[in-house]
């Protein structure tokens, strides 16, 4: 059983709907006690970094994501949900996130030029390095983003998209994973990442 | 690098897709759930439903067609028609649309755009204009192209994306439905006021007309179009060959 972490902000039926199509069990986290329930966890998001970490320590879910990552547990964060990973962001102010992943989130707007048209939405190409999340996946592959904010490049990032700059499409270390793309809207070959991660 | 994305629009009246021309007279053409699964397939990049109903169980219907979608379409969904309140954005959020159109509703209430982008992000929220030239400028139309509000396309479009719109669908009314090529001309002189994605809409005829679009307007990011898929006139696996062979980015699939 697979567990999706709702912190109230987002949209979790299309990912629901996404996991049940690919035959993968899954519920719905919204206290911190299901956590430990649920084998593996995918943390999503849509929405303001600040407001999604005051709600994650609101609900405890915070501290318990924590202590799964600590046990071994692999997590996926989509969206904000990768970004929440990171040590920090500079969305509407300074915030600490989750600190699984190393370094920042900082704005696109300070790496793209001026023509570059932000948020980056739509289908963009991903190139990545050999990890399990992208078993049986083409090099070039196109997924699907709606982003403003981009988590910097570091040891951890496994995959990049290349939109005017090259920039953080995918990270992992150890048993935590996050795509700045949407897996459940980019077609078959986002269904093939989940099915991948649920595989793990 | 970024692709154009190839949008097919399905406007939903009574649990049917329907499609008219100059947006007069639609008439019943398909069920919505096999359509849109067929599109998906087909390698459509996004999918915008128009909910056109006239009334309430009509909107009911469209919600429970928008969930069956949802769980069958792995790409993103936009939703339009009839949106006027924040409640309006929940609800269709809720079936599974990835991005709210507002059309009308912005225009009844200037503060909406504003309130919905702060709640749910700018990416969600798609400001749609139907435009018609009128005393030599460009105007922005209401409740199906019906009223002239007097405001002017380029205004009004700035001011949506100043006050939180993350996407602008530009629908030009003179070349609606009527299949000659998308509005090339309103299209530049619009496109290039904003500097969020532009989905181009109203005209394509065939699949040259996406090449003509994405090669004379180069701030075009999508192309939307309802009857020459729908009617199988092009199919958008080919439309995506010719694109490609024209060197303009797409996704294959």
């Amino acid at each position: 059983m697979l567990g999706i972490v709702d912190y109230g902000v987002g949209n979790l039926f299309s990912l629901c709907s996404s996991l049940s199509k690919i035959g993968i069990d899954s519920k719905i986290c919204s206290r911190p006690s299901e956590l430990k329930d649920v084998s593996k966890l995918i943390l999503p998001g849509v929405g303001a970094f600040g407001d999604a970490v005051d709600k994650l320590h609101k609900t405890g879910l915070f501290d318990e994501i924590l202590n799964e990552a600590k046990k071994g547990k692999p997590i996926l964060g989509i969206c904000l949900g990768m970004q929440l990973l990171f040590n920090k962001s500079y969305e509407f102010g300074e915030h600490d996130g989750l600190g699984l992943i190393e370094g920042e989130v900082r704005p696109l707007k300070e790496i793209l030029p001026r023509e570059a048209k932000i948020p980056h939405i739509g289908w963009n190409e991903i190139s990545f390095y050999n990890h399990a999340l992208f078993n049986e996946i083409n090099q070039n592959s196109d997924v699907y983003f709606v982003h403003s904010f981009y988590g910097i490049m570091s040891k951890n990032v496994i995959a990049t998209t290349d939109y005017y700059e090259k920039f953080t499409a995918a990270v992992a270390k150890d048993t935590v994973m996050g795509c700045q793309f949407h897996p459940e809207k980019s077609g078959k070959i986002g269904l093939k990442i989940l099915k991948n991660f649920c595989e793990m | 690098m970024l692709k154009k994305r190839i949008i097919p629009c399905l406007d939903v009246m009574n649990g049917k897709v329907t499609k008219g021309v100059n947006f007069l007279g639609n008439k019943e053409i398909a069920d919505p759930v096999e359509l849109a699964e067929f599109y998906s397939d087909a390698g459509a990049d996004e999918l915008v439903f128009y909910d056109i109903a006239a009334s309430v169980d009509g909107r009911k219907l469209f919600v429970d067609i928008l969930k069956k979608v949802a769980q069958k379409v792995f790409i993103p969904l936009t939703v339009g028609g009839g949106i006027s309140t924040i409640d309006d954005f929940d609800r269709v959020l809720k079936c599974g649309a990835d991005k709210v159109s507002v059309n009308s509703g912005a225009i009844a209430d200037e503060g909406l755009i504003r309130q919905a982008a702060s709640r749910y992000g700018s990416q969600c929220v798609v400001i749609s204009a139907d435009i018609k030239r009128q005393g030599g400028e460009y105007r922005v139309y209401s409740h199906g192209g019906r009223i002239d509000t007097g405001k002017n396309a380029i205004e009004w479009i700035k001011c949506c994306v100043n006050e939180g719109a993350g996407e602008v669908v530009l629908n030009s009314i003179d070349t609606d439905g009527v299949k000659g090529g998308f509005d090339i001309q309103m299209l530049n002189d619009v496109c290039g006021t904003v500097d969020v994605p532009v989905v181009a809409s109203g005209g394509a005829g065939s699949a040259e007309d996406f090449v003509e679009l994405f090669k004379n307007v180069p701030n075009a990011d999508a192309g939307l179009a309802a009857s020459i898929f729908h009617y199988k006139e092009v199919s958008i696996n080919e439309l995506k060959k010719l694109l490609h062979k024209n060197g303009i980015p797409v996704r294959m699939c």
